[in-house]
């Protein structure tokens, strides 16, 4: 089994404040990895240093073995930001920026292959989009502009999926078609590492939970054990969090394994 | 007499063409990568460059591409670092690059800030055959460009971030499309002036963008409303008899304010029949 990403000491300081301070993380081939933690404890600049979209101000990561630097086989990642930029105002369609997902794996002055158009179809198809191709993306929903991003990064038929919070502010029925995308990906065997500020319909999913606090790994290993209504099949995540240990800034989860 | 039958009427209007064809495809880009006032950055350099000309005897249409390149590409070097004093820094190299060619002029001898006025507010209408084949192969080359790298363009011009994790060459793209721009200025620059040029990038990008859905669909639009612009405000500048880069700018406005109100419209009654 072969490592997808591969962090080593990695810490990132942006004008003078250290945001990632000294992390290890590893993901093989095949894991599905939820990064978890409060706001501002560096989940996103985790995992834009994993790709080398942020770099590193210390430590070393590597793509498949190779320094972002020297990485060239893009296409197997496929990177799912945390929002659509809406690009200046110029319209685009969700076909096009769907099919901008192709680009790692189209050759400079070659027209549009048949390979691309499929795979184009195959992803709106997949988040249920097909019949919104031909639409501005600004005339979207959020949830709908979140799932446009991962039909972005489907057709460009990646190796390993890197999702910035994909739940954050979607509706409850983009959640749950972004949940059978994800399970999807994982019966294919696809690597998948995503941001999460809470994990709502993907906590089966999660094979491993790596949690940070203000730039520090504080755990790592087995995803937070769903206990009581959470584990009936139908529940819906829509309560109130009680609020967490202001000391600590952890889930409370997280502290009651510590002390255990 | 139709404006056929001058010769100095057919190059400009053959000038107007390309002028009409070039700015608004780079300035889909430009302005889809929130850098809509980036031509006049290029434009105010571009000055400088022009008063080079003058200054050392060479063809000042040479020394405006040269200079205006180089500012460009400061401008793209001080954006990529990404800073919040980015839009300051540009703002002292647009100043500077005015400034720098109001000295020069006034100390080329025999030149004053006159002679800069064609530059600054255009003169389609000197355009010789020697400049229509410079201006033609620039045109040329711009549109090519953009035809080879504009897949890549639109991702970079998109989302820089995704542009970087797809394995793009983010930092040559990003040189690519200034320099870009910068040749687009100076061929621009003879039918509009420098004060005027980032009107044809925006505005029929602007004007197109009311009408559209797509980003392909808003470049060939922005284009068709460019050429309608420089032909149609070369044309009635003739007849009327007043300056052409000015009539171009204020149609192409007018194109604007009445596809505002088009726009405006036409989504009313979309959404109409949708709740209907």
């Amino acid at each position: 089994m072969s490592t997808a990403f591969d962090m080593t000491a990695g810490q990132v300081t942006i004008d003078g404040r250290k945001i990632l301070r000294g992390i290890d993380l590893t993901v093989d081939d095949g894991e599905v990895v939820a990064v978890l933690g409060a706001n501002g404890s560096g989940k996103s600049t985790l995992v834009r240093s994993l790709l080398g979209v942020q770099p590193l101000s210390g430590g070393s990561t590597l793509l498949y073995g190779r320094p972002p630097a020297r990485f060239r086989e893009w296409w197997r990642i496929g990177y799912v930001p945390q929002r659509l930029s809406v690009g200046g105002g110029v319209p685009a369609t969700v076909r096009e920026v769907v099919a901008s997902g192709r680009i790692a794996r189209q050759r400079r002055g070659r027209f549009t292959s048949s390979a691309d158009r499929q795979a184009v179809v195959a992803a709106l198809n997949e988040v249920g989009l097909s019949d919104r191709a031909g639409d501005p993306v600004s005339s979207l929903s959020g949830g709908q502009q979140q799932r446009v991003l991962i039909a972005r990064a489907l057709a460009g038929e990646p190796d390993a999926f890197v999702l910035d919070e994909p739940t954050a502010g979607v509706d409850a029925g983009s959640q749950k078609m972004l949940a059978e995308t994800l399970s999807g990906l994982v019966g294919r065997g696809k690597t998948v590492v995503l941001v999460a500020h809470e994990l709502g319909p993907l906590e089966p999913l999660i094979s491993r939970a790596v949690v940070l606090n203000q730039g520090c790994k504080v755990h790592d290993g087995a995803p937070p054990t769903a206990v009581g209504a959470h584990a009936l099949p139908g529940h819906d995540h829509v309560h109130p969090h009680e609020p967490e240990p202001a000391e600590s800034g952890l889930p409370s989860w997280v502290l009651a394994q510590e002390k255990a | 007499m139709t404006i056929f039958d001058l010769d100095f009427m057919r190059y400009a209007l053959v000038a107007a063409v390309m002028v009409g064809l070039t700015a608004p495809a780079v300035g889909t880009f430009i302005v889809q990568r929130r850098l809509a006032l980036l031509g006049d950055g290029i434009g105010h350099v571009a000055l400088t460059g022009v008063a080079l000309g003058f200054l050392t005897g060479t063809a000042p249409v040479a020394t405006a591409v040269v200079v205006a390149a180089l500012g460009a590409v400061a401008i793209e070097m001080v954006r990529a670092r990404g800073k919040t004093s980015g839009d300051v820094a540009l703002a002292l190299l647009f100043y500077g690059g005015l400034a720098g060619g109001v000295m020069i002029i006034y100390l080329t001898p025999g030149e004053s800030t006159a002679s800069l006025n064609s530059y600054l507010f255009g003169a389609i209408t000197s355009v010789d055959a020697t400049d229509l084949w410079v201006i033609a192969g620039l045109a040329v080359a711009v549109l090519a460009l953009l035809a080879v790298f504009g897949r890549e363009l639109f991702v970079l011009c998109q989302d820089e971030e995704v542009a970087r994790a797809s394995g793009l060459p983010v930092r040559f793209l990003g040189l690519l499309i200034a320099v870009i721009a910068s040749v687009t200025v100076v061929v621009a620059m003879r039918a509009v002036g420098l004060l005027l040029v980032s009107a044809l990038m925006v505005v029929p990008v602007a004007t197109s963008q009311q009408l559209t859905r797509s980003f392909r669909t808003t470049m060939a639009l922005s284009m068709v409303f460019g050429v309608l612009a420089t032909v149609g405000g070369l044309t009635s500048s003739f007849y009327l008899d007043v300056p052409s880069g000015a009539t171009i700018v204020l149609l192409a406005l007018a194109g604007f304010a009445v596809a505002l109100g088009i726009g405006r419209f036409v989504r009313r009654s979309r959404t109409g029949e949708s709740t209907a």
